[in-house]
């Protein structure tokens, strides 16, 4: 079962999106859809693991010792990261208008777009 | 929709995804394997420019004009949501709400840990930063650190001193002039990894402080009903 993690990401993603489609609050689907995105950290991570390696960092050790994880995929889990939590912040501040202007959090309630 | 057809439908749709999925999983190098010719040269480089950490080195140097657009993510983000809360601050307001000044009790113990640790985590923040290019860390998890660190004083019950602390305004423009000399010093190719990181520590943590701010504002509002005595 080598795969396994890269399909644990996928199983991931596939409950954060099943979560947002039976969501019955707004502040529920989002922090479902923060679930969906780390899946993809997962899926990256696991991309770049490398067995016995360490950290890309070479401070404290000489550059040709032990090999190293792939420290693309982990700038790019980074960024992932950083993405993620901007956006969660937009979509609750989304979510307080909504609460505002419509008096409800069941996105199954909102029906039309006019207020 | 009803909520038996969405869930009908995301099933279908999940079986198809997961298939698909599953398939390309199965094609992917084995877990764990030792062929990373990415990361491999990723590494050469970073070393051949003396930057320790691998990490700060794609995301600053190899592939610092994919930060910038992460940077204008952040942005507009931070920008998006402090503009609609505050439409809801300023129509509470209006309608005559009034801000409560912090979280009603605070324990004595939180209060001293608070105001403690408050030096100690923004010392800590500067030191991920600013040595982001060399050992773990970098403006971003700095960043984060630094914007965190002052909210500690509304932990302790201390809002009037971190408004003091935290005047919006300032806040935001040097978000925007952070970002401003991120972007130029990017596109100019002369930003060295060191400088570029803390440029991007100033935007992560005002853009934080920004959001947590109005945030925290929500959470203060007092909403009296009209017309009802109080």
């Amino acid at each position: 079962m080598s795969h396994l993690p890269y399909l644990t990401a996928g199983w991931i993603i596939l409950i954060g999106i099943y979560g947002i489609v039976t969501s019955r609050d707004l502040i529920h689907a989002v922090v479902c859809l923060s679930i969906t995105q780390s899946g993809t950290y997962v899926l990256l991570l696991a991309i770049g693991y490398r067995y016995g390696a360490t950290a890309p960092v070479f401070s404290d050790r000489p550059p040709h010792g032990r090999p190293v994880t792939d420290p693309v995929v982990q700038a790019m889990t980074l960024t992932d990261i950083v993405v993620g939590a901007t956006v969660t912040a937009l979509l609750l501040a989304l979510t307080v208008q909504v609460a505002k202007r419509r008096g409800t959090l069941d996105p199954g309630e909102l029906r039309s777009l006019e207020s | 929709m009803r909520t038996r057809t969405r869930i009908l439908l995301f099933a279908a749709g999940a079986a198809g995804s997961a298939a698909l999925f599953t398939a390309g999983a199965l094609d992917l190098p084995r877990f764990g394997g030792a062929l990373h010719p990415y990361g491999d040269r990723a590494v050469h480089q970073a070393l051949r420019e003396s930057t320790t950490n691998t990490v700060s080195s794609v995301n600053f140097d190899q592939r610092a004009f994919d930060t910038i657009g992460e940077e204008l993510i952040l942005m507009a983000s931070a920008i998006g949501a402090v503009v609609l809360l505050r439409v809801v601050g300023k129509e509470a307001e209006d309608q005559g709400a009034t801000h409560r000044h912090g979280p009603a009790e605070v324990s004595d113990a939180l209060r001293i840990v608070g105001y403690l640790l408050l030096p100690v985590t923004l010392l800590i923040g500067v030191y991920v930063v600013a040595h982001g290019a060399q050992s773990p860390g970098g403006g971003f998890q700095g960043g984060v650190i630094l914007g965190t660190a002052i909210h500690l004083l509304y932990l302790a019950g201390d809002y009037p001193a971190l408004q003091r602390l935290r005047p919006i305004p300032v806040f935001e423009s040097t978000e925007a002039l952070a970002a401003g000399v991120f972007v130029a010093m990017a596109l100019a190719a002369a930003g060295a990894v060191p400088a570029l990181n803390g440029a991007v520590g100033v935007e992560v943590g005002c853009a934080l402080v920004l959001l947590i701010g109005k945030f925290f504002e929500q959470a203060l509002l007092v909403r009296e009903p009209p017309g009802e005595p109080s």
